[in-house]
């Protein structure tokens, strides 16, 4: 082995993939090679840092450097300053947009500073593709751990004291979900992995995959010698090819080293992983929609009970758990389930990784305790709000979770509180919106997504749904009166009471959030047939400020409806009965003149 | 590879890998020894490469855990490069200058195992 | 019983292949969907014949296998365009206004029913979150991922693919 004196971790999760972090790796090893430098100094390609906007990302270790939005171009730079200089480079650094101050560790930056990673713990720091780096950080363990000195009972209470629950979306206590599926009595049991993240703007299950696979598969070993199952399944999205190509390798190395298969570690213990795709659809994230997938068929869900822990996959008891759930059970074996216990608030134990999307400063990934604020995970890590512009809510538990405005930002966030406040923890995606995102165009963007996703296995969904939709369609197109607000809550109820499945049970949610907090632009739609943020098309008016407009023509020029008039140098005016609310006019002014209301 | 089969190997195996990703360890770095080398062109064209790992290679044999070796760039002694700079947790640091391979295992065995500062390649630290 | 392969209107030599692989599978509808993407692997999407080739191979309905070929958004039941557009369509994307992204998209390719342009070059569809959020708005073309995407780049991008296009087909001269 090499005496490596310095390590470059590259991100190499999807976010930063786009952004070439692929080929500035392979720029930095030429460059290392063509100084000579590949005996002491090391690229590493790695999971995700998390710090997604700021992306490829290159932290220098054990310098402990942290450097943002490296391009391929810019490796050469890197290594004759950095490495053979000895210079940090300035230019690369994280700059505060606060402060303006550049930032050189990781840990300085705001966005890290009040993160706890456990799920995350591995994700920037090893090779995904090596589990040889797996096992320098404990990896597997946890597994001997269990295997050599723990009963499989112990197993199942050290979980259940934890507090650990599901980390998915429902948040069902882990520990008893294990136990219930090792208390029906079966000769084959079956482990499933779910790893078919369908919430869109949630990344954090295939950022663990993709960073830290291995974790995921010692779990599910370790699920499986705790409910007696010797096969385990991990369903994963066919949208995540990287997920899919790391956790292949990583399931083959563990088969090669023997921590899969029979016999791990030389007990009586043996277990096997398969792989199994899914090929697009929400609702199989209901696990007996996924169980249904998993056999070949259409993804429909079943009435519960029976639940899968009695009756599962090929009719055997099953116990699923998520990614992110799966990713803390390591920690929880090794450092024990009172430690685990601390973090967090009572009920809600541990951390919840969150992404955060949509109009925040930083993108990304964090980990933070339970019982952070929504503040301190929008503002303090998240850095504010895009461009300056106002917060005006942030959604979070994707399709079936709700809008929460700027009164509810000092909540501290867990399982229950997020729900006493009409939205859901969901799997963890953060959506913050501003003052430009029209939010009843938000909940028929939701309704958009679960009629296209519904299975159309019960009438509530499949026809109820598609009603709320029209019946918002029809207020962004100014077509509805005050009665149709009322029509829509109360079918909104009905949907929520009567549905099959999760997916049913919540998809009027964010309509309902967005009606009990943004109650004033849902009555603008429809009352004065407007739409405060100027999104919703068929409301929109615009005109020229005579005061701004010099008389250029050019809009004029670029109408398609040839429905602007004015002289050169004149004061142009839109005729706003015959505007196709196109919005050339409004690109193509030079002066900010042509205004949308 | 070969299969593991016990723990035992597995513990073993760890062992062995778990310098290999020492050198991210970002921990507590007030607790650490922290050794810096001057890697910028005069350090270099003196010999400081062959001097950090030197000094990499001897902290490895010993099996010290807890040192972080950094390079860093002209600290302005360049009469006296190569440079090491050694900093205990809660001391003044302490600066080598004309320190070749050899002399860099022995800094590791008698200031970063012993504690003994050798006098003798101590640097006199000029001003600010 | 199974039909012979040429009463398919599809390629032959494709049928081989999927009959191949299918016959490296363990036996079992449980294997429908792995079969069904390797099947739209090899034929760009999932014709009528191949879905009847697969149900009459496997001996289940051929009702199904378009049961679960219509149920997943991956598989596709038309054609596909030379170039495949997917504009994803996840919320982080949707609130950053890929909306406007795919208009420009369809308009600028003149799609107006269905996802693909008339002269079969360009497919423009969406694709649900890839979880690339950090980048939105997103879009893949032909499976590279393009992050950032304004409506003003998308003229820049389809003059990229055609660039790309040109080139390729004087190596191909060239030959």
């Amino acid at each position: 082995m090499s005496n490596f004196r310095m390590d470059l971790l590259v991100c190499g999760g999807t976010g930063c993939q786009s952004t070439d972090s692929f080929e500035l790796a392979e720029k930095l090893n030429a460059e290392i090679k063509a100084a000579k430098l590949q005996d002491e100094v090391r690229v590493v390609l790695t999971g995700c840092f998390g710090f997604c906007e700021q992306g490829p990302i290159v932290k220098v270790m054990p310098d402990n450097i942290f450097y943002v939005r490296v391009s391929p171009d810019q490796a050469a730079l890197l290594v004759k300053e950095h490495i053979q200089k000895g210079r940090v480079v300035q230019e690369l650094l994280y700059e505060e947009p606060e402060t303006k101050q550049k930032l050189d560790e990781q840990s300085d930056m705001p966005f890290y500073k009040k993160q706890n990673r456990i799920a995350l713990k591995n994700c920037g720091l090893i090779d995904p593709e090596n589990i040889n780096e797996y096992i320098a950080v404990d990896g597997y363990q946890a597994l001997g751990k269990v295997l050599t000195t723990m009963s499989p009972a112990e197993v199942i209470e050290e979980i259940k004291k934890s507090g650990l629950r599901g980390r998915g979306g429902g948040g069902f206590p882990t520990g008893l979900k294990w136990e219930y599926t090792k208390k029906s009595d079966a000769d084959i049991k079956f482990i499933i992995c779910n790893a078919d993240e369908g919430d869109p703007g949630a990344f954090m299950d295939r950022s663990i995959l993709e960073g830290d696979p291995h974790s995921v598969i010692e779990a599910m070993a370790i699920a499986g010698y705790a409910i007696g199952a010797q096969k385990g399944y991990v369903y994963i999205r066919a949208e995540y090819p990287l997920a899919i190509h790391r956790l292949k390798i990583a399931v083959e190395q563990a088969y090669e080293l023997g921590l899969l298969g029979k016999n791990i570690l030389g007990t009586d213990f043996g277990f096997d992983i398969y792989l199994k795709y899914g090929a697009g659809a929400f609702v199989c994230g209901e696990e007996t929609a996924l169980i249904n997938s998993l056999e070949g068929g259409r993804g429909e869900p079943t009435v519960k009970p029976p639940f899968p822990a009695e009756i599962g996959l090929w009719k055997k008891p099953t116990s699923i758990n998520n990614v992110e759930t799966f990713a803390n059970i390591c920690p929880i074996i090794l450092n024990g389930a009172d430690w685990f216990k601390s973090i967090g608030t009572e009920k809600s134990a541990g951390t919840k990784v969150f992404a955060l999307a949509g109009k925040i400063n930083n993108v990304g990934l964090v980990e933070v305790p339970m019982g952070t604020t929504l503040r301190e995970i929008i503002f303090d890590l998240g850095g504010g709000i895009k461009d300056d512009r106002k917060f005006k809510a942030v959604q979070t538990g994707g399709p079936s979770g709700g809008c929460i405005p700027e009164q509810y930002l000092d909540t501290h966030i867990d399982y229950d509180t997020l729900g006493e406040i009409g939205s859901m923890m969901g799997s963890g995606g953060m959506i913050v919106m501003d003052e430009d995102n029209c939010m009843v165009n938000i909940a028929k963007f939701y309704l958009e997504f679960t009629v296209d996703e519904s299975c159309g296995r019960c009438t509530a969904c499949r026809v109820g749904n598609k009603r709320l939709l029209e019946i918002l369609t029809h207020i962004t197109e100014g077509e509805a009166e005050m009665e149709t607000l009322e029509r829509l809550k109360d079918l909104s109820q009905i949907i929520k009471d009567s549905s099959l499945c999760g997916l049913g049970q919540t998809s009027p949610n964010p309509i309902l959030s967005t009606m009990k907090y943004f109650w004033d632009e849902y009555v603008a739609h429809v009352k004065n047939k407007n739409c405060p943020a100027g999104v919703c098309t068929k409301l929109l008016k615009y005109h020229i400020d005579p005061e701004k407009c010099k008389g250029c023509t050019l809009c004029a020029k670029a109408c398609p409806a040839g429905i602007i008039s004015g002289k050169v140098k004149e004061a142009h005016v839109i005729d706003k009965e015959a505007c196709i609310k196109c919005g050339a006019c409004e690109k193509i002014c030079k002066f900010g003149a042509v205004l949308r209301k | 590879m070969s299969a593991i089969k016990s723990l035992d190997e597995l513990k073993a195996l760890r062992d062995k890998y778990k310098s290999s990703v020492d050198l991210r360890d970002s921990g507590d770095p007030e607790s650490k020894v922290r050794i810096s080398v001057g890697m910028a062109t005069c350090g270099i064209a003196s010999g400081s490469r062959e001097t950090i790992n030197a000094i990499i290679d001897e902290i490895r044999k010993e099996n010290l855990d807890n040192v972080a070796v950094v390079q860093t760039g002209c600290m302005g002694y360049c009469y006296a490069e190569p440079i090491v700079e050694v900093k205990l947790p809660n001391k003044e640091p302490v600066l080598y200058g004309k320190i070749n391979a050899a002399k860099g295992r022995e800094i590791v065995s008698s200031h970063i195992k012993n504690g003994q500062v050798i006098k003798d390649w101590v640097v006199e630290r000029t001003g600010c | 019983m199974a039909k012979n392969m040429s009463e398919y209107k599809v390629d032959t030599e494709k049928l081989h292949k999927l009959g191949d692989y299918m016959d490296s599978l363990e036996r079992g509808e449980g294997e429908l969907i792995n079969i069904l993407r390797e099947a739209q692997e090899i034929f760009g999407y999932l014709p009528q014949d191949v879905q009847l080739f697969i149900a009459r191979k496997m001996g289940i309905p051929a009702a199904k296998v378009f049961g679960v070929a219509t149920f997943y958004s991956f598989f596709t039941m038309e054609p596909r365009g030379k170039h495949v557009i997917s504009v994803c369509m996840g919320t982080a994307c949707f609130v950053k206004a890929a909306d406007k992204v795919l208009d420009e998209f369809r308009s600028r390719l003149k799609i107006v029913n269905g996802n693909t342009s008339e002269d079969g070059m360009y497919t423009v569809d969406t694709v649900r979150c890839i979880g690339a959020c950090g980048l939105a708005p997103v879009i893949l073309v032909n499976g590279k991922v393009y992050g950032r995407v304004k409506p003003e780049d998308v003229a820049t991008i389809l003059e990229d693919i055609e660039t790309d296009e040109n080139m390729h087909s004087e190596v191909g001269l060239q030959q």
